[in-house]
């Protein structure tokens, strides 16, 4: 079905209204979780299976099966959640599904496919009290069980394009800025540099032509927290970006994100359609006399490409090699325009920003961290998933709480944030708050939010073996110091992680780390030893005890 | 090859030397490779020299300028599946296929890849078969999963 373009705030907060009214909040509804993990554990044919059962009893007008994004818990996928009463199920198969529906359908619950703690055997039933969710604050992804990404009416059903309705007929673009720079919002993508800040640069640069773009690139290793909401909630993500264009006064935006995953390319590309025909892109959005269009680009397959300028480049067509950081690209970006490019999670922050303003917002999280801030948790964790709390949160909380501590019984050395540029702390430090500051500090920073936990049995050097690996792999062989420093840290780590260390390669590894880190372009090399960094401070021992001592005479080792 | 299809993609894009990137994926997703005789049509339909379709062809990864295999193997090697033991899980699927990461076998059956990271860590390692996942994979198991492909 075709919609007539909307004119005015007013004809939006009609349909609304009127979608509303056509629905029944009684009326049970089975959420199946369609996410990355759920889909890799066949979420498809459970909610084929519900869809179909729907169908053959004819129940379309006792309950509705709805294909969400991903709810969080990904460890124990697929997941199901019934409303009303956010009834969690988990590690659901097509065969439990007339189960469900039976209980559903007389306000019962399927007891044993609800939560049972490991060690009490306690039971939780709803998402409230279920441990892992329990202890999160879900503001972002919260929604995601609640929406079909390919249906805008649900999205607006939860409230979704009423900021943009805010700020288009009440606020001016520099009141829209200012409320963003009052929230003291700061990019989820790895910098934590503030969002408004960049936002007045562009806003200010002299050029008449300003693009705005969101980095849906995700290509930190074991981040996966913005292909959730990008793909559970594309349209939140689009309303962050057309506020943002409004206030700094962009023609156009760019969505880049990653060309591997079908369901995130359809859901983005049917979110922009979707959109349009709403007039909620388009010219005169809304009636306001505002004009913004969006263009969809995919990255090609090197981590480089999340490099904001190297992105640009890509965006224009061009190989994804860096610029040097003096050349701002908030000033000159895509074909030399400014291009104010965020992160997704930062995009998905500014609708309630605008919405419910900067005092609430700044009333979350730390003292210069406000927010919530969504965690990839992995590695040899007891719960994984997409997990959202409060900036300020004790890592224990995360790594406990949320996770369930360590898998197989077995205990924590490390953990390990932010990728390949990261870096891994001792299990020591977990009483710290997240915040990016503090963590930056400790030299572990949140990075895009890739939280790991790694067991007793790891062996550091290997990690860190395997991160430059990885990291050589991605440069993009532009700079020299980048691409042959790299080269020379990787030699020395496959040494040592092989236990055929030399005397004088750790201080070898350190002056690497150091120049790799002044001389470098972008932040691929720049931060390229981070990790090792933090490993020489907390695990130095680790990386002495590779070290076969010739000189020592003993070489027979 | 769809040769119908390659000519649409090309004609979409004619004259729009920035769209180089976009069509070079549609082609690469419908074909699997870039044949040389392609590239160059497209560098002709775009209004781009031939050099440059190179370079980009040849440097990001998810360009192939050579043909694939029936089937395209991938095993994960991002950090959670690496700590839940995705080099094991690599080791026996290169033993199965007989190739390396970037190899295509002789009958055309296979091509494997490896890559990081797709994103679904909670099932790690991950055996991705064309773009089926199949996670929580182990050594055993993954030959189990390569036969049911011909």
């Amino acid at each position: 079905m075709t919609m007539a373009r909307l004119q005015s705030a007013a004809e939006l907060e009609d349909l609304r209204a009127d979608i509303l009214a056509r629905r029944d909040p009684a009326k049970p509804c089975i959420a199946v979780c369609a996410g990355a993990a759920c889909d890799g554990q066949d979420s498809a044919t459970v909610a084929a299976t519900f869809l179909a059962a729907v169908d053959q009893q004819k129940l379309g007008g006792k309950l509705e099966v709805r294909t969400t994004g991903c709810h969080g818990y990904c460890e124990k996928g697929p997941n199901v959640v019934v409303t009303p009463g956010d009834i969690c199920y988990f590690e659901v198969s097509p065969t439990d599904v007339p189960d469900i529906i039976a209980a559903t359908l007389k306000g019962e619950v399927v007891e044993r496919l609800v939560y049972k703690d490991p060690v009490t055997g306690a039971k939780a039933v709803h998402m409230n009290e279920v441990p892992f969710y329990k202890h999160q604050t879900r503001l972002l992804i919260g929604d995601n069980p609640k929406i079909d990404p390919m249906k805008i009416d649900d999205y607006l059903a939860v409230g979704g394009y009423a900021a943009l309705v805010k700020a288009l007929s009440t606020m001016t673009p520099d009141q829209v800025l200012d409320e963003v720079k009052r929230a003291n919002l700061r990019g989820r993508g790895g910098g934590g540099f503030p969002a408004g800040s960049k936002w007045e640069t562009t806003k200010n640069a002299p050029e008449k032509i300003k693009y705005v773009i969101v980095n849906g690139h995700e290509g930190e290793s074991a981040a996966f927290m913005d292909r959730a909401m990008l793909t559970g909630n594309p349209h939140k993500i689009l309303e962050g970006l057309i506020i943002g264009a409004y206030a700094i006064g962009a023609q156009k935006g760019f969505m880049y994100t990653r060309h591997d995953m079908p369901l995130l390319e359809k859901h983005v590309r049917n979110a922009l359609t979707q959109a349009k025909e709403y007039g909620l892109l388009g010219e005169n959005i809304l009636g306001s006399g505002f004009d913004f269009e969006v263009e969809l680009h995919f990255d090609v397959g090197i981590f480089v490409s999340g490099e904001s300028s190297a992105l640009m480049r890509s965006i224009e067509g061009n190989p994804p090699e860096p610029r040097p950081k003096y050349i701002r690209t908030s000033v000159s970006g895509i074909w030399d325009k400014p291009s104010n490019l965020n992160n997704v999670e930062t995009w998905a922050n500014v609708p309630q920003i605008i919405s419910r303003g900067a005092e609430w917002f700044t009333s979350i999280g730390s003292e210069k961290s406000k927010g919530t801030k969504l965690i990839s948790l992995s590695g040899n964790v007891v719960n994984s998933g997409v997990v959202e709390v409060p900036m300020g949160t004790p890592l224990r909380t995360l790594v406990f709480d949320i996770g369930g501590g360590v898998r197989d019984g077995k205990t924590l050395k490390a953990i390990h944030f932010g990728g390949a540029m990261g870096g891994s702390i001792p299990a020591s430090l977990l009483d710290a708050p997240l915040d990016f500051d503090g963590m930056s500090k400790l030299g572990a920073p949140i990075g895009a939010g890739g939280l790991l936990l790694m067991d007793e049995d790891t062996d550091m050097v290997e990690v860190a073996r395997y991160l430059m690996d990885f990291l050589t792999k991605e440069s993009c062989g532009k700079c020299v110091p980048c691409r042959e420093g790299m080269q020379q840290m990787l030699q020395i780590l496959t040494r040592l992680a092989k236990g055929e260390g030399k005397k004088g390669d750790l201080e070898r590894l350190q002056d690497l780390v150091e120049v790799t880190g002044v001389a470098s372009l972008c932040a691929l090399g720049k931060t390229s030893g981070d990790p090792l960094k933090s490993m020489f401070r907390y695990f130095k021992p680790e990386y002495e005890s590779r070290i076969v001592d010739i000189a020592g005479g003993s070489e027979s080792k | 090859m769809c040769e119908k299809k390659i000519d649409e993609i090309i004609e979409k894009y004619r004259g729009q030397p920035s769209s180089l990137i976009h069509a070079l994926v549609e082609i690469q997703h419908e074909n699997h490779w870039l044949p040389r005789e392609v590239m160059h049509r497209v560098a002709d339909a775009l209004a781009v020299p031939f050099a440059q379709v190179m370079q980009i062809a040849s440097f990001y990864k998810t360009f192939s300028l050579t043909p694939k295999g029936r089937h395209e193997v991938h095993v994960c090697t991002g950090m959670t599946c690496h700590l839940r033991g995705a080099a094991k899980l690599l080791e026996r699927v290169e033993e199965l296929t007989g190739l390396k990461a970037g190899e295509t076998d002789a009958d055309s059956r296979f091509t494997l890849d490896t890559g990081a990271c797709l994103g679904s860590c909670s099932i790690a390692p991950e055996l991705i078969v064309d773009g089926k996942h199949y996670g929580r994979m182990t050594p055993d198991k993954a030959e189990a999963v390569l036969k049911s492909y011909e």
